[in-house]
């Protein structure tokens, strides 16, 4: 048995949000609306009150909300968006969000995820976009756990996949 | 007689003795022995046959170097066909046998291996000396270290040596091993893989190293390859005799494991190092007939050394043959330089100890492309100081020998002509191939001048090893054949894997259920529940038809079929690709990517579209639904989600990035279910009792968001089948709740779930293609009869121009028709002209059904100039002969749509 437990920790809302990194005003009123600056560094994460915006490209965010709905943040986002170029669009069901935790969480990842885990390639707050085996998933690291954004079709592949590293890691 | 002395051996521990079973005898062997080892001991010469010559052969090394001798291992938890006996860890209860030949495959238990990725700033391959400085100098400020090394143990050669090692400050090998390895442990950042072999070495650090239960797969910034020198052989008669050992590895069974390789040796080098090898034996008490050495004299130690152990020297002389059948009973030798007529010596011994000099074990350097030199001074293949991609750097032995002078005079020896009566087919180049001079002769006097013409030619280094000890001594053979030296001889290129490797070891976890992924809706367990028997779709299960009690598959779509033409049908229809697309130039993007209008489509209207590649080709179809002035909601196919996607992003992304577009996938976001039949809209009106649905208020074709069974829904009136009806899409995860609160609703209705092949057969009568069943990348909408989809009036879009190609409009190609059988035929059947004797072919049915609502089966088919051919008759291939036709319009049923509005 590895040391580390697999879990499902789904927010509330998952907003797809795509802006011109360039228009830096549209990109500063989005930001003040949630109460942080948007992530503009590759694999970069910011946080704000109830909620966490993810970098997934260089026009492409993620922002995830603990307490509000879907329908909810994606008012409060085209509001802030208004009439400047952007797109808003409920992801809320369009992923499943799992935790893996523990001493040995890296290395169950480990055995299907190519990136480098590490804390200094991979520290806290850092996310990516990668392969875990055949799937393809969303990587954050939140403080001691690693949170696993994939689409709900494939979440009983990667469930199986990560809990039978933790079962029968090879001898 | 045991060969096992009774004091030495670093490696075993002869309070622990284990038995196991070679060749089904029950023998024995210290704990830390090899198999090698232990049989070396048990004073078993021959382990195995060779695979085309039958010959005995015993071991040629004592660990990857091997080319002579392979076994099979069963037990132990090791279970590999075929394997050098020096590295198979000696275990209780092991069971091997010797090659016969070739390995054997065996039928092995499941057994778990694993795949692990890591990164480091420093990779170093081999633990020896060069490899354990580096390590420590690397890992000296923090930076992470791998430290891979085939053996338990660090420490390489040194593990060979006694006493205090020139080069390390006065120490002795093993006290500054100790002190080495723990240095590099006590660091966290470093990690050390024992019995880690590295397989492959590719582009840019990146490495796949095996241990026997994980597969690495390591990502370095720098490659450190400490991966030592391999000894190479002699060729002469009869050097594949068991008890002809290369120098070094002899040294190696005496040192690590006490094992001497004979009581008599000769020890036959061009080279000074075997020298101490032949001093050690003499220490050891064994007796050393004589060491043969083709140059005029070897180096002042090494002479001394010679001197010291009153060990004979037979100057510039050669081993020509030995003698025995299967093991070493006498060494004839000769004067080196081939005169004929040379005067001969023999003399008695029961091993012969062979150093050809020393080669690079560089191997994995050529995995990259980098390409090794022959040296002149070193007298060695050599690696370039860094590979073509600047990231690997051979050091110690494997970058060459230190200080070439150091080590005395040096020359190349690579074959001795046999003596009278012996023969150039006895004289082993690759011991594996059974190839010898012979063969190596045939080849230049066929006429091949390149090593790798030779290498096909002969499968020279074509074995499991890959010619590790054969290569180099081939190509200084081939030189001195050709008359031209080494340096021209460019060596034949090692790859992936550097030693064999078990496919269940490359399969890791890939395997059974996690092989690959199977996609399900979030409606699965509801169609599990109600006998649903599935289909694979991409990676997804679909409800092929729902089975109840007492029918097969037929007589389940054919009830699902009735079911929608005379009720109401309800099918999970959430795989179906969905794709946001977004910005105010959407509805400018959408005119360039479908071939029909989407611009003048209204707020709140569906419309049908294809997508064509730029050869005119259907690649995919889908209705798309305008949500608001610049957002449009399109559907794919379920096989081509993905791809339409990607088809998006690559002309956005590459040749239109001035579009103001954003596309996202909205698969997943949402469950759906469609509603057909002349039913559904009073089922739908009980889920939704506050929205009107008649056909005014919600004509076909349009869409709004409401709510539907108490949630946020998506509504359309769509239809496959022909009848009314509607699809409903809600959050992914209510989408169980949907589906359980229609069937509840239905169940007055007659409600039943209907499957993929219910829903062929609909679509099928009413005409629809679907893509990759009607179409394979050589059919155009028009061939299809979907002209109309096709705007006559737009500029341009993906595929127009070659629309106006004259192959593409002409009358000759194949079209889509229907055809009336007498009886079914199968998809794929050949299509032909009626009676006569032309044969030839003119089209092909790709879909072929039994219809309950037709009372007859019928299919669909690609045939040329088909839409002339209508009403009239073909054959149709059916079993070993035909079937008549009648060919049809494509729409069987309800031509006039008069069923779609209800």
């Amino acid at each position: 048995m590895a040391e580390a437990k697999l879990e499902r920790a789904q927010p509330r809302a998952q907003v797809g949000l795509r802006l011109d990194p360039r228009d830096a005003e549209l990109l500063d009123r989005v930001g003040d609306r949630l109460g942080t600056a948007l992530p503009v560094a590759p694999g970069a994460v910011t946080r704000f009150a109830g909620g966490r915006v993810l970098w997934l490209g260089p026009d492409e965010l993620l922002v995830r909300h603990e307490n509000s709905g879907g329908s909810d943040l994606v008012a409060t986002l085209e509001g802030a968006v208004g009439e400047g170029f952007g797109t808003v669009v409920d992801l809320s069901a369009n992923r499943v969000v799992l935790a893996v935790e523990g001493t040995d969480a890296a290395a169950v990842l480990a055995t299907a995820i190519g990136v480098d885990l590490h804390p200094r390639g991979f520290p806290d707050g850092h996310v990516v976009q990668t392969l875990l085996a055949r799937a393809q998933v969303i990587l954050e690291r939140d403080g001691d756990r690693f949170l696993v954004y994939v689409r709900p079709s494939f979440a009983s592949y990667v469930e199986a996949w990560l809990q039978d590293a933790i079962d029968a890691p090879a001898g | 007689m045991s060969f096992r002395l009774d004091h030495g051996g670093s490696f075993i521990d002869r309070s622990r003795p284990i038995s196991f079973t070679f060749d089904g005898v029950r023998r024995s062997g210290f704990h830390g022995d090899t198999l090698a080892s232990a049989l070396l001991g048990e004073g078993v010469g021959t382990f195995a046959t060779s695979l085309y010559r039958g010959r005995p052969r015993g071991p040629i090394a004592a660990g990857r170097e091997e080319a002579a001798a392979f076994v099979g291992v069963a037990g132990a938890g090791i279970d590999a066909p075929t394997m050098a006996p020096g590295l198979v860890p000696l275990a209780e209860d092991l069971v091997a046998e010797g090659h016969g030949g070739r390995g054997r495959l065996r039928a092995v238990a499941e057994s778990r291996r694993d795949h692990a990725h890591r990164h480091c700033d420093v990779l170093v391959i081999g633990g020896g000396a060069a490899g354990l400085a580096a390590a420590e100098a690397a890992s000296s400020d923090g930076a992470r270290v791998i430290l891979v090394e085939a053996q338990e143990q660090l420490g390489g050669w040194l593990l060979d040596q006694v006493g205090p090692v020139v080069g390390l400050d006065g120490a002795t090998a093993e006290a500054w091993t100790r002190e080495i390895e723990a240095r590099l442990a006590a660091r966290p950042e470093v990690m050390i893989l024992k019995r880690a072999t590295a397989l492959g070495l590719y582009d840019q650090g990146f490495a796949v190293v095996a241990q026997s239960r994980r597969l690495w797969h390591l990502r370095a910034r720098r490659v450190l390859l400490a991966t030592g020198a391999t000894e190479r052989p002699i060729a002469f008669a009869g050097n594949d005799r068991p008890g002809v050992m290369l120098a070094g590895s002899a040294l190696r069974f005496l040192r690590r494991w006490g094992v001497a390789v004979g009581r008599r040796v000769v020890v036959f080098t061009a080279d000074d190092g075997a020298y101490a090898v032949a001093a050690a034996m003499a220490e050891a008490g064994i007796e050393v007939a004589a060491i043969v050495d083709p140059r005029p004299g070897p180096g002042q130690g090494a002479a001394a050394l010679a001197a010291r152990h009153g060990i004979e020297v037979l100057h510039k002389r050669a081993v020509a043959a030995v003698d025995g059948e299967t093991g070493v009973e006498a060494v004839r030798i000769v004067p080196s330089g081939g005169a004929a007529g040379r005067e001969e010596l023999r003399l008695e011994a029961d091993a012969l100890l062979v150093s050809g000099g020393w080669n690079p074990a560089a191997d994995l350097i050529t995995h990259t492309g980098s390409l090794l030199r022959w040296d002149e001074e070193a007298l060695a293949y050599l690696p370039p100081a860094r590979s073509d991609d600047r990231v690997t750097t051979p050091v110690g032995a494997c970058a060459g020998p230190d200080d070439p002078a150091a080590v005395g005079p040096r020359a190349a020896i690579w074959s001795v002509p046999p003596p009278a009566g012996r023969d150039e087919d006895e004289c082993f180049v690759d011991l594996q191939r059974d190839v010898t001079l012979a063969d190596l002769r045939r080849a230049v006097e066929a006429g091949l001048r390149s090593p790798e013409h030779v290498k096909r030619y002969t499968t020279l280094g074509t074995g499991g090893d890959q010619g590790r000890t054969a290569n180099a001594l081939a190509l200084g053979i081939l030189a001195e054949m050709l008359d031209t030296s080494p340096e021209e001889m460019r060596p034949t290129s090692a790859r992936p894997p550097a030693v064999p490797a078990p496919f269940e070891l490359l399969a890791g976890r890939n395997r059974g259920s996690l092989h690959d992924p199977i996609r399900t809706t979030p409606i699965h367990d509801r169609h599990l529940a109600a006998g649903a028997v599935f289909e694979d779709v991409g990676q997804w299960k679909r409800p092929l038809c729902y089975q109840r009690p007492g029918e097969d598959i037929e007589a389940a779509t054919r009830r699902e079929c009735v079911a929608v033409r005379t009720a109401v049908g309800l099918m999970d229809v959430s795989t179906l690709g969905k794709i946001d697309v977004h910005g105010p130039d959407a509805a400018e993007f959408l005119d360039r990517m479908y071939t029909g209008v989407f611009s003048s489509l209204a707020v709140g209207a569906c419309k049908y579209g294809i997508l064509c590649h730029a050869d005119g080709m259907v690649f995919d179809d889908g209705v798309l639904a305008r949500l608001a002035a610049d957002r449009y909601l399109v559907s794919t196919t379920t096989s081509n989600a993905a791809a339409v996607l990607e088809w998006f992003e690559e002309w956005l992304q590459t040749e239109w990035p001035h579009l103001r577009v954003h596309c996202t996938s909205v698969t997943e976001q949402w469950a759906g279910v469609a509603l057909a039949g002349p039913r559904s809209r009073a089922v739908l009106a009980r889920l939704a009792p506050d929205v009107a649905l008649d056909d005014e208020a919600f004509p076909f074709m349009t869409v709004r968001d409401t709510v539907v069974a108490g949630l946020p829904a998506r509504l359309s009136r769509v239809s496959f089948s022909g009848e009314l009806a509607f699809e409903i899409h809600v959050a992914g995860t209510d989408g169980t709740r949907l589906w359980d609160e229609a069937m509840a609703a239905g169940a007055s209705q007659d409600i039943a779930p209907y499957g993929t092949e219910a829903m062929h057969v609909l679509r099928a009568e009413k005409g629809f293609f679907i893509v990759g069943q009607e179409t394979d990348g050589s059919v155009t909408p028009q061939d299809l009869g979907y002209g109309w989809a096709v705007s006559k009036d737009k500029s341009d879009f993906i595929g127009a121009r070659s629309h106006r190609r004259e192959a593409i409009v002409s009358p000759d190609r194949r079209q889509l028709v229907a055809l009336l059988p007498e009886t079914r035929v199968v998809e794929g059947a050949q299509v032909a002209l009626p009676g006569g004797a032309d044969e030839r072919s003119i089209g092909h049915v790709t879909s072929s059904y039994e219809s309950a609502t037709l009372g007859r089966p019928f299919a669909l088919a690609m045939v040329r100039r088909g839409r002339e051919r209508i009403g009239g008759t073909l054959r149709v291939t059916h079993g070993d002969g035909w079937v008549d036709a009648v060919v049809a319009e494509p729409v069987l049923y309800d031509p006039d749509g008069a069923r779609r509005d209800g």
